[in-house]
């Protein structure tokens, strides 16, 4: 209850963005961009699909080529649905913090990983 | 969310390392079928854009849409599970289990793991729409839709994610 009331008034200290956000839920209530660029985002998140897919399957395009495309619209596609749908964009920065945090921590696990597993075995020093 | 995003960070850094070390089949490459998951990317991504409608409408008080949006949400996450038990059926039958290599081990866990959250996400939509459509849920009470959305975009992220690395990745 008490998380619930301060997440409300977290919302309440957010900054106003304005031109085009609605504060539909009062003024209590995180404000959202209106359902025609809901829908316009999810169009862009389809059409990227589409792409990433097309890069692919046409085998038209060399792998060094393909392979940072694929990155970057990836990160496109999270950055579309993480800022606007999960509305990080327009929310209080604490929950901004709460989510960049931990996801910044995952990457240097998998970082890590990869450094662990296929960097360093190729010194010989921990190799078979 | 931010545990969650620690766990599936290290799922995938597991898949990542141990791709391509099995030493016996079936490979990614012989299973993986880019044009289906293609199909259940995409419902998921619409099951994400059903999310910010429903709780559109549901703030604004328009309880019509707002229980058929939370119902779409619904129906595409039976969809994606749908997709992902096929997918999964099919591996068995062509050897493919979590017993018979890396792949098998490190695919069936991630996207496993993924998959029981999209199922817990289906069960608190249904149980949230059943309070919409009883009338125990209205506008003052939109934060509870707000919170099962924010879980339901961050397991549509995962997948975006898994998409890539998982699956397109191996076709390049």
């Amino acid at each position: 209850m008490a998380e619930h009331h301060g997440m409300q008034e977290a919302h309440a200290h957010a900054p106003a963005h304005g031109h085009g956000h609605d504060h539909a839920g009062g003024p209590d209530a995180p404000p959202h961009v209106g359902w025609k660029k809901y829908v316009l985002i999810g169009v862009i998140l389809a059409a990227v699909t589409v792409l990433e897919v097309a890069a692919v399957e046409s085998h038209i395009f060399p792998a060094n080529v393909v392979i940072p495309a694929l990155m970057v619209l990836t990160v496109a596609k999270f950055f579309l649905v993480v800022l606007y749908y999960m509305h990080l964009k327009m929310d209080h920065a604490i929950f901004g913090r709460v989510f960049w945090g931990p996801l910044f921590l995952a990457v240097l696990v998998v970082l890590g990983l990869f450094l662990l597993f296929h960097i360093v075995p190729t010194w010989g020093k921990f190799s078979n | 969310m931010g545990s969650e995003t620690l766990f599936f960070g290290t799922l995938i850094g597991t898949y990542m390392v141990y791709n391509g070390a099995s030493v016996v089949g079936p490979y990614p490459r012989d299973v993986l079928d880019i044009p289906l998951t293609t199909i259940s990317t995409f419902v998921l991504l619409m099951s994400s854009l059903a999310v910010v409608l429903a709780l559109e409408f549901l703030q604004q008080g328009k309880r019509k849409l707002a229980l058929f949006w939370t119902m779409m949400i619904i129906v595409l996450g039976c969809g994606f599970l749908a997709f992902q038990a096929y997918e999964f059926t099919h591996f068995y039958h062509v050897g493919l289990t979590l017993q018979s290599n890396i792949f098998g081990s490190t695919f069936f866990v991630l996207t496993g793991f993924h998959g029981a959250h999209v199922t817990v996400g289906v069960i608190w939509l249904l149980v949230l729409w059943f309070d919409m459509y009883r009338g125990h849920m209205g506008p003052q009470q939109s934060l509870r839709l707000e919170i099962a959305g924010l879980y339901w975009h961050f397991v549509d992220i995962v997948w975006i994610v898994i998409f890539t690395l998982v699956y397109l990745m191996e076709f390049v």
